[in-house]
């Protein structure tokens, strides 16, 4: 006979209330979870599934009985009994202020529509803050491969998280600063080429203001001829070792103008190497060039 | 982890600077020469970066000898330590203590703080500004320097091989002037004896703060030798009974708390001495510090002993340079004297107020950003390290001694049913008298103001930058929890800065949102941005001369609620509370 085999703890369910449903999810989920297992659909900025919460955007806020202050729903932990208010009076009011707060210092134009229908729904007004103090600063283009424009940059920390233990473990980049003046930073603001950078672009994958930006993008956005309505996306597996990456390579005018690989993904989690996420000029060397 | 460092080599003085705190280095791979055997086996791995915590150290290490952290000694620190430059870049850059430019060996930190503006601090700043040139060269405007009783105060030191400092009290222009051209420095500030004492200040003074002899014969160590008899569930019960609420600002129960550190299972337990004072307007610890040191140790004793600590901490400002030499010898004296049972360490922190939240000084000791942490977790299961930690205040410990000794029930009788013991305040601004005074809790703020000998009152800021103004019709609160709380105040830290009819509002509102977005530690929204907008808002409005508010009144009212509702943590969550109460209460904006 077979050894028997350890399959775990077999998992306890918790039963919550939210907006007055009740719902049961397994124990250690949180209440983004039971939000999404409900429907409910929750603003998020600084979560990601296959990061660490790190709870800093304030986005996802839910008010919890008993709770002085509201919680962030992305980290917090259901636990039994939970009574979970998603769209209060102080839930809608707060998702609104950290919109326009965000709004008012950052350039969010190229956040997903997502992020835009959020802006509408709880009817976010960047500009009443008036003239103020914003991050405006030029792009960063160091090298060859990606550019850094930190004037989108809301301070997600996913860069960060990417580079760090939750994928890279490259440790290239880091929050720098306090307050206001907190950013995203190398190590005394050098170039990258001086930096720790190994250029995998899992940084690029997770961010989700298009601070960071594969070069080519950033060039055809300046030529005016970036058309995602004319990109077809074509799945396909890393050719270099035998990991098995999942690529999905984005191309316009038969030419690859970026790769990402998707966040579901067994074997790559969205996360990449150098060679899978930039290695792709090979592909478009045609014959007599 | 590969660590990649690409900046020039460190000189000879700042390796020398790290070295004096790790010892010279064993091998290329913590940056040292290459030896022959460095080509075949590499050191470091985990033995090497568990010593992250010793960052700060080290970084201290560094901005008193060379007077700033250079990439070159960043660098070198990284490869001892084993830890990425960016990482370490976004510790020093975090910390206002560190400075990342050459400025030259000699810093003067003027407060220009609440209540050293009532002093005269903003005429001094001016008259530097316009002789010596703008703050930021050798001369830097500070936030509350915890020496608000000797007001207008600064901070001056010199780095070198032998680093000074100096706490300076009722500075001049004059002073200050001289000393930024080179010369001599004015004596250390006078420390003043509190003004009005209860049980708990009664050792001021009556003995040789740097003898532990002298300690003994005031009675000192009979609680903790009190606490082995009893043994610790029993003083548990009795810090239970005494319903003492931490003296931090936060108003925890205390016996609560210890009893939650001494159940958890996990292990080791860490006691951490809160000794960051770095809210407007408050000196108590400073003083407890400085004047009844082995009273801080020896709560700390008990609270050890009581809930299981294997290990304790002592984090001291910076700022506190004579506070941390004393506990440091009281620590030395009393192990050495085999007094201790555990070891008790000294941690000096860097110039940021947010790393007096308990979990954000948790991270500034393990040598990261002070970056507050979600909870729960709360510290008594997560904490420092990731284990059970108490964190207490130290006028929290230092009520140990007498709720020892006395008993649970002889505490209670002092005070008022919610609110038990006494309390130590910290009055400054425009009074006769400031300094510390020890009373009952309930006593009516008029009587301590009367004490201090206040006149012609325009107001009163009760808590510090994180608490509410009172108006002269308001004095008669008692000052207790619930009494503050009645009328939508609170005590906060202790501090109880006073304005008098002269004193201008305007600029004191503005001060304390700039404290805010200067001191938020950036990670969450609505802080972050909040606190700056706060302050923008405000200065245009106070700008402005009659015309419509209205709508800006609104806006402020709108981040208040935003960053009181969603902000990680206590300073996001009170940070609109002083500006709010000060536009509501006083007649700031018609004028
Ligand atoms: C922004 C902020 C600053 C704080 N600063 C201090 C401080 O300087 N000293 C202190 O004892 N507690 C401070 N606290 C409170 C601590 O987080 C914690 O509650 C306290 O140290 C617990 O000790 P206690 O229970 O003895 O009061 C601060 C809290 C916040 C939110
Ligand atoms: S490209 Fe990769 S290594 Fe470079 S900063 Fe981004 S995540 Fe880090
Ligand atoms: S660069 Fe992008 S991923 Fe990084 S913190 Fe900014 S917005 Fe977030
Ligand atoms: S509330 Fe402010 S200080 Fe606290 S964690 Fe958020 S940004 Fe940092
Ligand atoms: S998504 Fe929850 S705090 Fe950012
Ligand atoms: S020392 Fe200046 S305000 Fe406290």
């Amino acid at each position: 006979m077979a050894d028997a085999v350890f399959v775990g703890m077999p998992k306890r369910m918790v039963g919550l209330s939210i907006d007055g449903r009740d719902v049961e999810v397994v124990e250690g989920s949180t209440i983004l979870d039971a939000c999404r297992r409900m429907a409910i659909d929750t603003p998020t900025l600084c979560q990601l599934d296959n990061l660490t919460p790190i709870n800093v955007c304030r986005v996802c806020v839910v008010e919890l009985e008993g709770s002085r202050v509201l919680v962030p729903a992305c980290s917090r932990k259901v636990e039994a009994g939970m009574k979970v208010r998603t769209d209060s009076k102080r839930v809608r009011h707060s998702r609104r202020l950290v919109l326009e707060l965000l709004g008012s210092s950052v350039d969010m134009s190229l956040c997903s529509p997502e992020v835009r229908g959020w802006m509408a729904r709880y009817g976010a007004e960047p500009d009443r803050f008036g003239a103020v103090a914003t991050v405006a600063q030029p792009v960063k283009v160091d090298n060859d491969l990606y550019v850094r424009d930190y004037s989108r940059c809301i301070l997600c920390y996913k860069c960060v998280e990417a580079c760090g233990v939750d994928a890279q473990n490259t440790f290239a980049i880091g929050v720098a600063g306090r307050g206001f003046d907190a950013h995203i930073s190398t190590e005394f603001d050098v170039g990258l080429p001086d930096s720790a950078c190994v250029y995998c672009g899992n940084c690029i994958g997770v961010c989700p203001t298009g601070a960071l930006m594969f070069k080519s993008e950033h060039d055809m956005r300046a030529a005016g001829t970036w058309d995602e309505s004319a990109q077809n996306v074509t799945e396909t597996v890393c050719p270099y070792c035998g990991v098995g990456c999942m690529l999905e390579l984005h191309v316009q005018d038969n030419t690859i103008v970026k790769v990402t690989s998707p966040l579901d993904h067994s074997v790559t989690a969205g996360h990449l190497c150098v060679k899978g996420r930039f290695g792709f000029e090979f592909v478009q060397r045609r014959r007599g060039e | 982890m590969d660590i990649r460092t690409t900046g020039g080599p460190a000189t000879a003085e700042e390796m020398a600077a790290v070295d004096s705190l790790l010892g010279p280095a064993d091998s290329l791979w913590s940056g040292g020469e290459r030896r022959p055997a460095d080509d075949h086996v590499a050191y470091g791995g985990r033995s090497r970066r568990s010593q992250r915590h010793l960052l700060l150290p080290v970084l201290h290490a560094i901005q008193d000898r060379i007077g700033w952290v250079s990439r070159g000694a960043l660098e070198y620190a990284c490869r001892r330590l084993s830890i990425p430059p960016a990482e370490a870049f976004g510790v020093v850059s975090f910390y206002a203590r560190f400075a990342l430019h050459d400025r030259g060996p000699l810093a003067l930190h003027v407060c220009d703080d609440v209540a050293c503006k009532c002093a005269g601090a903003d005429e001094i700043c001016a008259r530097l500004e316009s002789t010596v040139g703008p703050a930021g060269g050798a001369w830097h405007r500070s936030a509350c320097l915890g020496l608000c009783d000797v007001a207008p105060a600064a901070l001056v030191e010199r780095s070198g091989a032998a680093h000074e400092e100096r706490q300076l009290g009722s500075i001049t222009f004059e002073e200050a002037d001289g000393i930024l051209r080179g010369g001599a420095w004015p004596r250390e500030a006078a420390r003043p004896m509190p003004r009005q004492r209860g049980r708990m200040l009664r050792r001021i003074g009556e003995y040789d703060p740097d003898s532990l002899d002298g300690y003994l014969s005031v009675g000192g160590f009979e609680a903790l030798a009190r606490a082995r008899d009893v043994g610790a569930e029993a003083v548990i019960r009795e810090v239970t009974d005494a319903r003492l609420l931490g003296r931090g600002g936060a108003a925890f129960p205390t016996g609560r708390k210890w009893e939650s550190v001494a159940k958890a299972v996990a292990r080791p337990h860490y006691l951490v001495c809160n000794a960051d004072e770095s809210e407007p307007g408050t000196f108590k610890d400073r003083v407890l510090m400085e004047s009844d040191p082995f009273a801080v140790v020896e709560g700390m004793a008990i609270a050890a002993f009581a809930t299981g600590c294997d290990k304790g901490f002592v984090y001291i400002r910076t700022e506190y340079p004579l506070a941390r030499k004393r506990i440091e010898n009281a620590i030395a004296q009393t192990s050495a004297r085999g007094l201790l049972d555990i070891d008790i360490e000294v941690r000096r922190g860097a110039g940021v107020y947010i790393c007096g939240e308990e979990t954000a000084l948790f991270n500034s000791i393990e040598g990261k950003r002070g970056e507050p942490r979600n909870k729960p977790p709360f510290p008594v299961e997560v904490g420092l390290f990731g284990k059970p930690t108490l964190p207490n205040n130290v006028e929290t410990l230092v009520n140990m001694l007498d709720i020892v000794v006395g008993g649970g029930a002889a505490f209670v009788s002092i005070g008022t049913k919610d609110s038990s013991g006494t309390r130590q305040f910290c009055v400054s601004g425009d009074v006769e008298r400031p300094g510390l005074y020890e009373v009952a809790m309930g006593t009516p703020l008029r009587a301590l103001l009367d004490m201090a000998g206040s006149h012609k009152l325009q107001a009163v800021l009760l808590g510090g930058a994180a608490g509410s103004f009172l108006t002269p019709e308001q004095v008669d609160v008692p000052l207790s929890f619930e009494g503050t709380r009645a009328i939508g105040a609170t005590l906060g830290s202790g501090a109880v800065i006073v304005f008098g009819e002269t004193a201008d509002m305007k600029q004191v509102l503005l001060r304390i949102a700039r404290f805010f977005r200067d001191e938020s530690c950036g990670q969450c929204v609505p802080c972050r941005v909040g606190t700056k907008r706060q302050e923008e808002i405000l200065e245009r409005m106070l700008a402005s001369h009659g015309g419509d508010s209205r709508a800006d009144v609104m806006l402020l009212s709108d981040i208040a609620q935003a960053m009181r509702d969603a902000s990680i943590c206590g300073l996001g969550q009170t940070a609109a509370s002083a500006i709010a109460s000060g536009l509501t209460q006083l007649k700031v904006l018609n004028g």
